[in-house]
């Protein structure tokens, strides 16, 4: 009877013991953190998707409660987001404004010229690598989903002619499917810059639209009816003039003959979902 | 013991496969000369490296052998009319890659003298190493098996370096192709001649010539042939066991010096060079008869061509010309390849020009072209039995299909050579050598961009 005593009365003492010391430990060794900044961190979306540049949203947290960074970096949260997380911590918000990803390219399956059948891997990084992926267009669209594969935000959907649509209401501007596109075709563009260039063919006339029928053909025409200076030419491509937002206007567009270039208001192109065939990509190869 | 005729009698190196060969439609062909047609079309970027020069512009008349394009940096080599006619274009064209490329297009003059000019030999006896590494460069020389790397830069020795062995290529080991056969059994001498000018110049010990045993006649034509050659006593002419890649630079070295080159280093580091028969036969005619890179030898095979042949085509003829010329392909072809079946690339057009590296256009029906479905991994490891390099391919095409590429460098990816020997034995049929491709134009396109 006392060995059993004897045996809770040291787990007892022991017990105490360890409590003592862990309690004076966190006494003295307590180390001092902002409280702010777990407060920003829940305010943050939590994907830590590197958008912001920073390793993970916590980093960024801290980061932004030392004044190191503006909220506004973070193209997640939202604009209400940051602008509470702004008010929570005294500071300028930062440029809030809204921006997406689009796709300088149009060329989908009904307009862009196919000259083989593409059969292997389903993914547009491998299809790039064999006879240009099939399509006449050494420059566009592959479609074969990269993107839509990259995207951390179920944002990007291919639709049946092969091109990424982008639900702009998810789409948070992180990059992901800007690096994912073996044709660099996707950018980051302001919600409100709204005159976009489909195209990114450096040919002109004729030899442009022999591969597809919404190319560039290089004509100039929107140059010369935009506002002055919104529009220069490039390589036979427009190229529209950053933060000019308030000049531009659908007036451009209209005699584009081919519709490279395009007023967008909302979505890029019309979404309707394309079969997926998800056995034969890369990332199914290996169960 | 291995019985008289198999495999075993010949020296070769460790893993590899057995493909089908289906050389028999087209190793009894005598080499055949092509009509004129009307456009030869030469993309700038034709060989491994930086692409060369125009110096004729649109409009200009050229002659046949005259000087189109200069060398673009070190490694590029120059680029020559292969037809007497008018420069039509300078521009993006369709290469073989699919990709719209600058390239000169040439509109051949029907009524130019067609007889070869006389030749014009230069003596390569005289001339110092650094003189004749410009001489090859400029004379367009790459290395005709088909790879197109150019030639000269295996000859420019960095300095304290030197070359002992010279290994001359004759396994031609790709299933179809016969075009390097073909060139061994009708132009011998001038194979000699070409690797006695090239021994010569590199001061080599040895010189080895080794041939596939599915090509012993062309041994004997060499071996015939070389008694016009007193000074090649060193010559070795080697039999080696019908295996793929035997004609991989590598797998050369090792089937015939026993020499193993060190992971991530060259033939040059063990003191080796290794060229093409077809690549020899090139420096011969352009130092006997100052003919440059003009034209090869292309094997037009596969089921779906109508007429199999080995053809001498002037470089820069569309491979819907060359097929014509063939009797044309059978409406149930699905598929042309440009090169070997294993490592050739597969056209998405036949309006694109042969390169200088083309050695066989392959046409195959419906039947012979595998478009299965591809199934998961089972670990059967045939992958790692096949690699003639010892990697191991199914960590890799792991690592691949979840993008982990700096872990696959540390597995030696940068050591395949896409002889494509793993995807040719994996029973799920997952296309590993093209998740190798994607991965390493990954890795090249990071490395540019930090």
């Amino acid at each position: 009877m006392s060995t059993v005593a004897l045996a809770a009365a040291i787990m007892t003492g022991l017990g105490l013991s360890f409590a003592i010391v862990l309690a004076v430990a966190f006494k003295f060794l307590h180390v001092p953190e902002d409280p702010r900044i777990a407060h920003v961190e829940e305010l943050l979306p939590g994907s830590n998707c590197g958008a912001c540049g920073k390793p993970g949203c916590r980093a960024f947290a801290e980061q932004v409660v030392a004044g190191a960074a503006l909220p506004g970096l973070c193209t997640v949260t939202g604009v209400e987001g940051v602008q509470a997380i702004a008010d929570y911590l005294g500071v300028d918000a930062g440029s809030t404004e809204k921006r997406v990803a689009r796709l300088h390219c149009a060329g989908g399956a009904a307009h862009a010229r196919g000259i083989a059948a593409y059969e292997g891997l389903r993914s547009c990084a491998a299809a790039a690598l064999v006879g240009a992926g099939g399509k006449a267009c050494s420059w566009g669209c592959l479609g074969l989903a990269d993107c839509q594969v990259a995207c951390s935000f179920d944002a990007i959907h291919m639709n049946d002619e092969g091109l990424p649509v982008v639900d702009i209401h998810k789409c948070t501007a992180c990059g992901d499917c800007v690096r994912a596109c073996p044709r660099d075709l996707f950018v980051i563009e302001p919600f409100s810059l709204k005159l976009v260039v489909q195209c990114r063919v450096p040919l002109k006339g004729d030899q442009a639209t022999a591969l597809c029928s919404v190319a560039c053909d290089g004509c100039a025409r929107c140059e010369l009816d935009a506002a002055p200076g919104l529009i220069h030419m490039e390589n036979n491509l427009p190229v529209v003039a950053p933060h000019r937002e308030g000049d531009a206007g659908p007036k451009a567009t209209y005699r584009c003959p081919t519709g490279a270039i395009q007023w967008v208001e909302g979505r890029q192109f019309e979404a309707e979902d394309a079969v997926e065939r998800p056995s034969r990509r890369p990332h199914a190869l290996f169960g | 013991m291995s019985l008289p005729g198999t495999a075993a009698r010949f020296p070769s190196f460790r893993h590899g496969i057995h493909p089908a060969g289906h050389k028999e439609s087209t190793a009894g062909l005598a080499i055949e000369h092509l009509p004129l047609f009307s456009h030869y079309l030469l993309p700038l970027g034709q060989h491994i490296g930086a692409p060369s020069v125009p110096v004729v512009s649109v409009g200009d008349g050229v002659i046949r052998g005259q000087l189109l394009a200069e060398p673009g940096g070190f490694v590029s080599t120059g680029l020559h009319a292969p037809v007497t006619g008018h420069v039509s274009h300078i521009g993006p064209r369709r290469h073989p890659n699919g990709h719209l490329v600058p390239a000169i297009e040439i509109r051949a003059d029907p009524f130019a003298d067609d007889r070869p000019p006389p030749p014009s030999p230069t003596h390569a006896a005289g001339m110092d190493l650094g003189d004749f590494v410009k001489f090859v460069q400029k004379g367009g020389m790459v290395g005709m098996g088909g790879a197109a790397f150019p030639t000269h830069v295996k000859y420019a020795l960095p300095p304290g370096r030197r070359i002992r062995r010279l290994v001359v290529n004759g396994a031609e080991c790709e299933p179809y192709l016969s075009a390097d056969h073909r060139l061994m059994l009708e132009r011998p001498e001038a194979i000699l001649r070409g690797t006695a000018i090239v021994a010569e110049q590199l001061g080599v010990e040895a010189v080895y010539l080794g041939i596939e045993a599915n090509k012993l006649d062309a041994l004997d034509a060499l071996e015939r042939a070389r008694c016009g050659f007193p000074d090649l006593d060193v010559l070795q002419l080697v039999p080696l066991a019908v295996k793929y890649p035997q004609g991989a630079e590598k797998m050369l070295i090792k089937a015939i010096t026993g020499l193993v080159v060190p992971a991530g280093k060259l033939p040059l580091d063990v003191e080796t060079v290794v060229n093409n028969v077809g690549t020899m036969a090139a420096i011969a005619d352009l130092f006997d008869l100052g003919k440059p890179l003009l034209e090869r030898v292309v094997t037009v095979a596969g089921s779906g061509v109508r007429r199999p042949a080995n053809m001498l085509v002037p470089l820069g003829t569309s491979v819907r010309d060359v097929l014509e010329a063939c009797g044309g392909i059978s409406e149930d072809t699905s598929m042309v390849i440009m090169g070997g079946p294993m490592m050739g690339m597969p056209l998405a057009s036949l309006d694109v020009p042969v390169l200088k590296g083309t050695s066989g256009i392959i046409a195959l029906a419906a039947k012979d072209v595998r478009v299965s479905g591809t199934y998961g991994c089972v670990r059967c490891g045939r992958c790692l039995q096949a690699c003639a390099n010892f990697l191991n391919p199914s960590r890799l095409g792991r690592l691949a299909a979840v993008g982990r590429y700096q872990e696959m460098q540390k597995h030696y990816l940068m050591d395949c050579m896409e002889c494509g020997a793993c995807s040719y034995v994996c029973p799920s049929g997952i296309p590993l050598v093209q998740l190798f491709r994607m991965s390493k134009a990954e890795i090249r396109n990071r490395e540019v961009a930090t």
